[in-house]
């Protein structure tokens, strides 16, 4: 009886580890693919001799790409784009949050339905065009021409992170608050002493859901930005994709490199930053998914 | 004479007077909202904190919403929305029954069609693959092999969705004058599963493998990140509840069924009804990023179908061309039926579980 029951769960162990390898190995694979891609020779890319390792190394797909001047301007708008956006929406995450944490809130269910609405329902693609085409308008009014404010300022806010923040202020016990009032703390001071420390990860959860969708951004930063140079990574990524699988733009191509190995390369400029900090913010990443899915 | 409800007839003076009651029903109304405007100005910090925020989905949450008008109004590029003609459900029935002049309404419900199905598969494969992978992880006792692992399976998730499809693109992509063809489109020529001319066009211009592609790409993106909340449900189950199961002769398989699947179950259903509630809301970045003229028929789904009217203006003739509004009512119609899906759901998760969503 004992013997049977340590094979069975033997068998399953065996099984995990191999399909988790698996799928951890196709999890990988194509990013050194990428890398391999990205640094080998005309011919093998062009012949798709590339499996794993990289053949005929070169490095002029890196340099060409890192001196290409349109690269470093997507890249410092991405970062533009990803900061503001990030302090912006931050900021009046928390300021909201901390006041609908608040009991004495009037019609505080009211507000958190205001919120909780645009979880359900978007008026979808077309008339959020066509709002921010009059926010445009209504910013050039105002002297306002660059669309990166537009984007910092009318995009992105996700209800869901507010609420997030929200159930974490709630859980800081009134006390503390009703000895910081009494100490004569004003509200600024118990939300920047008393609350943030005590929610600091979960703040860093939601700082971190932001920046990514920021950084991340692609659609709506393509559409309502009208100068190409404002353009962030991502729609600059996607552009060089289309222009260099099109045979007509790369006809003529010098024999160092293959066109792929440019869009291999800037794939891998574009993802050095997250595999830097990744291992630092994948914690929180956790810890955001579990608050997220369960309250 | 008008009588209105505040006078009454006096008959001690002769004459019509205030109604007393009524004075003083308005003086304690008028002293509530002189109530609530104390309370408010004594917490004026409070309240100005909610502002900014309250502005920010005013103006570009709901504003839109009201964008949504031209639905029932006849477009048109000069005049907003307000000053347009009303066209009643014109727009609605072109879309669901079709018209003699435009060949929309098969697009539109080509379109619905696939927004379910995208939907509809990504709950049915996307959905358990998740729990599969934290059952599988739970399995793996040694810490550093855990983390290696971990970290591996959850990477895909931090790359952005464009990064994410131009990967999908490279693999898969057919081959140039200038570059062979992704490496998966090799393997899947040298396996025998598709043909030397699908190889070479490219899978991702074959109506028949856009699907296959979305939701593959779903999985490797998704499936290590998503079994955290899985995987953090199962390693609560306390070590004492398998020792007795053990006790009691329960093989590996009679565990997973009496010991671990009732302990995450709640989170099976929550997640589950997350993922009911969000059905009919396909992101359509993805789409965007991965379809092309030629996998309009598998690929396209409400929000694109928007997109390509009533944004970039396909098909658009004249500036009252219909599209628009067009465009709009077919994305309204799918975000309602999206919103009642949401609700449903979330009536149920409060019902079954004591757990309410939002």
């Amino acid at each position: 009886m004992k013997r049977k029951l340590e094979i069975s769960e033997l068998i399953f162990k065996v099984i995990s580890y191999t399909l988790l390898t698996i799928f951890a190995i196709a999890c990988l694979y194509p990013f050194l693919y990428t890398i391999s891609g990205s640094i080998s020779g005309y011919t093998a890319v062009f012949r798709s001799e590339i499996v794993l390792l990289p053949k005929d190394i070169q490095l002029e797909a890196f340099s060409t790409m890192l001196n290409n001047n349109m690269f470093w301007n997507a890249y410092t708008n991405t970062l533009f784009l990803t900061f503001y956006g990030t302090i912006w929406e931050v900021l009046l995450s928390v300021l909201g949050a901390y006041a609908l944490s608040k009991k004495r809130l009037l019609f505080r269910k009211g507000f958190n339905f205001f919120l909780v609405f645009t979880m359900w329902f978007s008026a979808g693609t077309v008339p959020q065009y066509l709002n921010y085409l009059d926010t445009q308008k209504v910013f050039s009014s105002v002297g306002i021409t660059d669309d990166k404010w537009l984007v910092v300022i009318a995009m992105g806010m996700a209800a869901m992170n507010i609420i997030l923040l929200r159930n974490s202020f709630e859980g800081v016990p009134s006390e503390i608050e009703e000895a910081a009032i009494v100490d004569g703390a004003t509200e600024m001071q118990v939300l920047w002493r008393v609350y943030l420390p005590m929610s600091k990860s979960i703040l860093a959860t939601v700082s971190l859901f932001f920046a990514i969708s920021r950084w991340n951004g692609y659609y709506w930063a393509k559409t309502m930005m009208r100068d190409a140079d404002e353009h962030p990574l991502m729609v600059y990524i996607r552009r060089t994709l289309d222009t260099y699988q099109d045979p007509e733009q790369t006809a003529g191509w010098n024999e160092i490199y293959a066109p792929d190995s440019m869009i291999y390369a800037m794939i891998v400029v574009s993802i050095i930053p997250i595999l830097i900090i990744y291992p630092f913010i994948q914690k929180y990443f956790a810890k955001g998914v579990n608050a997220g899915g369960v309250k | 004479m008008q009588v209105s409800d505040y006078l009454i007839f006096d008959e001690e003076s002769g004459t019509y007077i205030e109604d007393p009651e009524q004075v003083v029903r308005d003086d304690v109304e008028k002293h509530h909202w002189l109530n609530v405007l104390r309370v408010v100005l004594k917490d004026w910090r409070l309240y100005l904190m909610l502002v900014p925020m309250i502005l920010v989905f005013l103006f570009w949450r709901y504003f839109p919403m009201y964008e949504l008008l031209g639905c029932f109004k006849m477009p048109d590029s000069i005049k907003s929305v307000a000053e347009q003609d009303y066209v009643g459900f014109s727009h609605f029935r072109t879309l669901i029954f079709g018209n003699a002049n435009s060949s929309i309404s098969p697009e539109f419900w080509r379109a619905f069609r696939n927004t379910f199905l995208l939907s509809f598969y990504g709950l049915l494969f996307g959905f358990p693959t998740p729990i599969i992978v934290a059952l599988f992880f739970n399995e793996i006792r040694s810490n550093i092999a855990r983390s290696v692992l971990q970290v591996a399976t959850y990477l895909p998730k931090f790359m952005s969705t464009v990064v994410m499809t131009s990967l999908v693109v490279m693999l898969v992509k057919g081959g140039g004058q200038m570059s062979g063809y992704g490496i998966l489109s090799q393997m899947f020529e040298a396996m025998g599963a598709i043909d030397h001319d699908t190889a070479v066009k490219g899978l991702l211009h074959m109506p028949e493998f856009f699907r296959a592609i979305y939701q593959i790409s779903g999985i490797w993106e998704g499936a290590g990140y998503d079994s955290i909340v899985f995987f953090a449900a199962i390693i609560a189950i306390s070590p004492t509840s398998y020792e007795a199961a053990q006790m009691d002769g329960a093989g590996k398989m009679a565990q997973m069924r009496y010991v671990v699947l009732p302990s995450i179950l709640s989170t099976i259903v929550i997640m589950l009804i997350t993922r009911i509630g969000s059905l009919l809301s396909i992101g359509y970045e993805k789409v965007i990023l991965l379809y092309n003229t030629d996998t309009y028929q598998t690929g396209e789904v409400v929000s694109t179908f928007a997109i390509r009217y009533g944004v970039n203006g396909e098909g658009a003739s004249g500036s009252r061309s219909p599209n628009k509004g067009l465009a709009s009512a077919a994305e309204m119609m799918n975000n309602v039926v999206g919103m009642l899906l949401v609700i449903g759901a979330n009536t149920v998760a409060r019902k079954a579980s004591d757990v309410s969503l939002y």
